[in-house]
C-alpha cells in the first residue's frame, strides 16, 4: 500500500507534464479539418521522403558502427577510451550545429541533398549503436564461438550462426532507436535539407509558421505520433521474439589476430577521425572572413559595428540560452527522477512498461513544442508569450533521457536495503532518500549535465515556443542562415562554435560526477 | 495517499496559473521607454536614425526581426491581444486582412498620413498606416535576350507563348511574398480564368521555387547570377540593386529590366499591436517612420518606395526602377476571404 501510494504522486506529475502536449495534439488532430491533410498527395510525398531518409540513415549508421563495435568491445585497442568518446560525443551535440558543421564540411553541390542528411544522421547515431550493441557484445561468452570453430565453421559462419543471433536483439534495439530519432529529425533537416523536400517535422513547422494552417499541422503531428507508436510496439515485439538466453561472462579483449580483426581496428580509427572532421571544418570556417583568417565573425556577433538594425547581440542571446537551460535542467531532473521512480515501482508490481518507457523518447521535440503551443492558445489559461514555456518544452525533451540514465541504477538497487531502512524505523520517504536518493545522487549530476546540454541545443520545441525577442542560440543560428550572404553564414558558424564550447564545458564539468559513480 | 497525488496536481496547477498571470514588465508612461518593433528580416534602417529619434524623444526602439512577412504576420495572429512587441512594421496589403480579422492591431492612423501619396494614403482602412510600397514585376535578363536576338516578353500573355518556353522562374505563393503577389496579379488580370493561365504557364515550362532568394540567386540568369532562366518574379527595384550592391559601382552596369505589365503593388504598413505595453510611444514611432528623414532612407536600405509624397529618390531608382503605370491590385478583403482557397487552387493547378 505504501509503495503504491508513493508511486501515484510521481506517476501523476510525470504523466501530467509529458502527456499534456500529446493530448493537445490528439484533441486538435482528430478533427475533419485536420485529417483533411491526409488526403493531400503532398502529405504522402513528405511521409515517403521522411521514411526513406530515416531508413537509409539507419542502415548507414548501423553498418558503419558494427565493425567499430567489434573492435572496441572484443579487441585490445590502443586509445580505446578516447576513440569511444569521439564516437559517442556527437550524440549530444546540438542538431543545428551538426547541420551547419556538415554544410561547412561538404562541397556546395551536396548542400540540400539526401546524401548530406544521411551523413549527418550517421554522425549522430554511430555512437548510439556502438554503445547499445557493445554493451551486449562485451558480455558475450567467448566459448560458444570456440565451439563453433572447433566444429570446423569458418569465422564468417561463426559470426553469422553463433554471434549474430545473440546480438540481434541489441542490434534491433539500436536500429529502432536510430530509426525513431532520424524519422523525427528536425534541426538537421532545417539546416541541411532542401526546402523542396521537407520531412514531417519540418512540414508541421512550415504549416504552423508560414501558412498558419494549424489544423493541417495538427493532422500531421497526429500522423507522426501514430507512426512512431506503431513502430515502437512492433520493434518491442520483434526484440522479444528474437531475445535469447545468454550466458554472461566478461571475456577479456583479444589481440587483433586475423586480417578481419586488423581491418576492423583500422576502420574504427578511421571512423573516429572522420567524425571529428565536421567539427573541425566548422571551427575553421568560423575563423574565415572572405579569403583570410580572422576573428571578424566573432567580433561581428559580440561587438557588431554594422550600424544597422540587423546587428545581433550574442551576449544577450547566450544569457537567454543559459537562463532557459538552467530552468529546464532543474525541471528535467525532477521529472526524470520521478519518472524513473514511477516506472521502477510499477515494474516491481509486475507491469511490463518497456514500450511505454520508450514512448516519451518517441514523442518528438516538434510534437512537444507544437502541443504546448496549442495548449498555450486554447488551454483554460491564456499562456501565450509566457517565457516559462521554453524551459518547460526543453525539459520535456530532456526528461526521458534523464529517466533512461537513472532507471538502470534504480533497478540495480537491492530492495532489501529499503526493507532494512524501514525496519530501522524510517518512514517511506526517509527510507527512499536513505537508499535510492543516495545511490542515484551522483548519477543525477551526470544526467543533469546531459539535460543541460540537450536543453542548450534544443531546437524543435524551442522553435515553436520562444518569444521573438528572446531567441536561443540555435534559433538565432537558423535565423542567420535564413538571411542571404557570406557574412550571415559566417556569423552563424561563429555562434555555433560558441554553443559547441558551452556544451563541451557543461558536459566536462558534470562528467566527473558520472565517472565517480 | 490519494490526497498526496491530488495535492501535487493542485500545486502544479496553482503554480502554472500564478506564473501565467504575472504581468509582463509594467508600463510607465513617464520617463524613458523602450518600444519593441516587430518586423521581418528585410527591415533595415541605419542605427544613426534610430539614435537620433531616441535623443529627441527619449524613446528607445528595439527592433526584433522574425523571418519573412508571412511568418511575421502569422506570429502576430497567434499572439493577438498578447503581443510580443508594441508595434509591427511589414504587414502588406495581401496579408493585411488576415491580421485585421484576427484583431492584431489597435486602429491608429498617423496624422502624418496627410503627406502620403494620395493613391495609397487611405489603403490602411483606418487601422494601419502605409509606410512604403513597391511593385512585384517580372524581371528580365536583357543580356540573355540580346545574345539570342530575341525580343523579351511584354505582357503576361507573352509568358505563355512557345518562344518563351522554359524561361520563367516564380515562387510558391504559399511560401513567398513576391510569389503570392504575382499570383494575385494574375487573378486580378484574368479573373475567373486565372487557373487556366497557370495551366498554360505550367505547360510552357515555368517553375516555382520556395523563396525569392532561391529564385533570384540560383535560378535566374541575370544580374550576375548563375541560373539558367532569364525571367524571374522579383521587384521593380531589383535592377538598381545591381549598381548599389556592386563591388565597384562606378564600373557596374544594369543588365536587367522589368516588364511593366502584370505588376502587383505591395504596400507595407505599420500598426500598433493590440494590448501593447507602450501604445503612445508606438504611435510616436509610426509617426517617425513617415518622417522625411526615415522616408528618404527606405529606398536605399530596403529597396522600396517611400509612401510620403515629395521625398526625392536616389538617382539609380529614377533611372532604372520605373513604376508601372497601371499595377494590378485586389481589394484587401477579397484577398483575405479567398486567399486560402486560391492557394489550394494554385497548388492543385501548378504543382500536383
Amino acid at each position: 500500500m505504501r509503495s503504491r501510494g508513493l508511486a501515484v504522486a510521481p506517476v501523476s506529475v510525470v504523466a501530467l507534464f509529458l502527456l499534456v502536449p500529446v493530448i493537445a495534439v490528439l484533441i486538435a488532430g482528430v478533427r475533419p479539418d485536420s485529417l483533411h491533410v491526409l488526403s493531400e498527395s503532398r502529405t504522402w510525398r513528405v511521409v515517403g521522403f521522411t521514411a526513406l531518409q530515416a531508413l537509409l540513415s539507419t542502415v548507414v549508421s548501423v553498418a558503419l558502427a558494427l565493425p567499430a563495435t567489434y573492435a572496441l568491445y572484443r579487441l585490445r585497442l590502443r586509445l580505446r577510451r578516447l576513440t569511444l568518446a569521439v564516437l559517442t560525443v556527437p550524440f549530444v551535440l546540438p542538431t543545428v550545429v551538426v547541420g551547419l558543421a556538415f554544410r561547412a564540411l561538404l562541397p556546395e553541390n551536396l548542400n540540400g541533398t539526401l546524401t548530406a542528411i544521411i551523413l549527418a544522421h550517421a554522425f549522430f547515431n554511430v555512437g548510439l549503436v556502438v554503445r547499445v550493441v557493445g554493451g551486449v557484445w562485451s558480455r558475450l561468452d567467448g566459448r560458444m564461438q570456440d565451439v563453433g570453430r572447433t566444429l570446423g565453421m569458418t569465422p564468417f559462419n561463426v559470426f553469422r550462426r553463433v554471434t549474430l543471433p545473440y546480438l540481434r536483439p541489441a542490434i534491433l534495439a539500436s536500429t529502432a532507436l536510430v530509426a525513431m530519432f532520424t524519422f523525427t529529425s528536425f534541426g538537421v533537416i532545417m539546416v541541411l535539407g532542401s526546402p523542396a523536400q521537407p520531412t514531417i517535422e519540418v512540414e508541421i513547422y512550415r504549416r504552423t509558421t508560414q501558412i498558419l494552417d494549424i489544423p493541417a499541422a495538427a493532422g500531421l503531428a497526429l500522423l507522426q505520433l501514430v507512426v512512431v507508436v506503431v513502430a515502437l510496439i512492433w520493434s518491442a515485439a520483434l526484440q522479444r521474439r528474437t531475445a535469447m538466453l545468454m550466458r554472461q561472462s566478461s571475456a577479456p579483449p583479444l589481440r587483433a589476430s586475423s586480417t578481419v580483426d586488423r581491418l576492423c581496428v583500422l576502420w574504427t580509427y578511421l571512423l573516429a577521425l572522420a567524425l571529428t572532421l565536421p567539427v573541425v571544418a566548422l571551427i575553421l570556417r568560423s575563423l574565415r572572413a572572405g579569403d583570410q583568417w580572422s576573428l571578424q565573425r566573432y567580433q561581428q556577433i559580440f561587438a557588431p559595428s554594422g550600424g544597422t538594425t540587423r546587428d545581433i547581440d550574442a551576449f544577450s542571446i547566450v544569457t537567454t540560452s543559459l537562463r532557459y537551460a538552467a530552468l529546464a535542467t532543474v525541471l528535467a531532473v525532477v521529472l526524470g527522477v520521478l519518472g524513473a521512480m514511477a516506472v521502477q515501482l510499477a515494474t516491481r508490481r509486475g507491469v511490463t512498461l518497456e514500450a511505454t518507457l520508450l514512448l516519451p523518447l518517441g514523442v518528438s521535440a516538434v510534437t512537444i513544442g507544437f502541443g504546448l503551443l496549442l495548449v498555450s492558445i486554447h488551454g483554460p489559461v491564456d499562456l501565450r508569450g509566457w517565457s516559462f514555456l521554453v524551459p518547460l518544452g526543453q525539459a520535456l525533451v530532456a526528461a526521458p533521457l534523464v529517466m533512461m540514465l537513472l532507471l538502470p541504477i534504480l533497478r540495480s538497487i537491492d530492495p532489501r536495503l529499503r526493507y532494512v531502512a524501514s525496519t530501522l524505523g524510517a518512514g517511506p520517504l526517509k527510507a527512499w532518500w536513505a537508499v535510492d536518493g543516495r545511490l542515484i545522487g551522483r548519477a543525477t549530476v551526470g544526467a543533469a549535465g546531459l539535460a543541460c546540454a540537450v536543453s542548450l541545443g534544443e531546437f524543435g520545441a524551442t522553435a515553436f515556443l520562444a518569444r521573438v525577442d528572446e531567441p536561443t542560440i540555435p534559433l538565432q543560428i537558423v535565423r542567420l542562415l535564413g538571411r542571404p550572404g557570406e557574412a550571415n553564414f559566417g556569423s552563424a558558424t561563429a555562434l555555433a562554435v560558441v554553443l559547441l564550447t558551452i556544451t563541451a564545458v557543461v558536459l566536462t564539468a558534470t562528467d566527473r560526477g558520472r565517472k565517480q559513480w | 495517499m490519494k490526497v498526496l497525488g491530488t495535492a501535487a496536481l493542485l500545486t502544479v496547477a496553482l503554480a502554472l496559473t500564478a506564473c501565467a498571470s504575472t504581468p509582463t514588465p509594467a508600463s510607465s508612461s513617464s520617463g524613458p521607454v523602450t518600444v519593441r518593433l516587430l518586423t521581418h528580416d528585410s527591415f533595415v534602417l541605419s542605427t544613426t536614425l534610430l539614435n537620433d529619434f531616441t535623443t529627441r524623444t527619449g524613446i528607445t526602439i528595439e527592433v526584433v526581426a522574425v523571418g519573412d512577412a508571412g511568418e511575421l504576420v502569422n506570429r502576430a495572429v497567434l499572439s493577438a491581444g498578447k503581443p510580443e512587441g508594441d508595434l509591427l512594421f511589414g504587414v502588406d496589403n495581401s496579408l493585411l486582412s488576415r491580421a485585421v480579422s484576427a484583431s492584431v492591431f489597435d486602429p491608429y492612423v498617423s496624422p502624418e498620413v496627410r503627406h502620403v501619396r494620395p493613391e495609397i494614403a487611405d489603403s490602411g482602412n483606418g487601422i494601419v498606416t502605409p509606410i512604403d510600397d513597391g511593385d512585384v514585376c517580372i524581371n528580365i535578363d536583357k543580356v540573355w535576350f540580346d545574345k539570342r536576338g530575341l525580343t523579351p516578353p511584354k505582357t503576361l500573355d507573352d509568358l505563355a507563348k512557345p518562344e518563351y518556353a522554359g524561361l520563367l522562374v516564380t515562387q510558391n505563393p504559399a511560401t513567398s511574398s513576391p510569389g503570392l503577389a504575382f499570383m494575385l496579379a494574375t487573378i486580378s488580370k484574368y479573373g475567373d480564368s486565372w487557373r487556366e493561365y497557370w495551366s498554360k504557364l505550367r505547360a510552357n515550362g515555368a517553375i516555382a521555387v520556395n523563396g525569392w532568394t532561391e529564385a533570384y540567386t540560383s535560378e535566374f540568369s541575370g544580374a550576375g547570377n548563375s541560373g539558367s532562366r532569364p525571367l524571374v518574379v522579383s521587384y521593380s527595384s531589383s535592377p538598381p540593386a545591381e549598381l548599389i550592391y556592386a563591388a565597384d559601382p562606378a564600373k557596374a552596369s544594369v543588365t536587367t529590366s522589368t516588364m511593366t505589365d502584370g505588376c502587383y503593388r505591395q504596400i507595407e504598413y505599420a500598426g500598433v499591436l493590440a494590448g501593447a505595453a507602450h501604445p503612445d510611444a508606438a504611435k510616436a514611432v509610426i509617426d517617425w517612420l513617415l518622417s522625411p528623414e526615415v522616408q528618404s532612407d527606405v529606398a536605399l536600405s530596403m529597396f522600396v518606395f517611400p509612401a510620403r509624397a515629395g521625398v526625392s529618390l536616389p538617382p539609380e531608382f529614377v533611372q532604372y526602377a520605373p513604376r508601372p503605370t497601371n499595377p494590378e491590385e485586389l481589394p484587401a478583403d477579397e484577398v483575405g476571404a479567398n486567399q486560402q482557397q486560391w492557394l489550394n487552387d494554385w497548388t492543385e493547378t501548378f504543382v500536383s
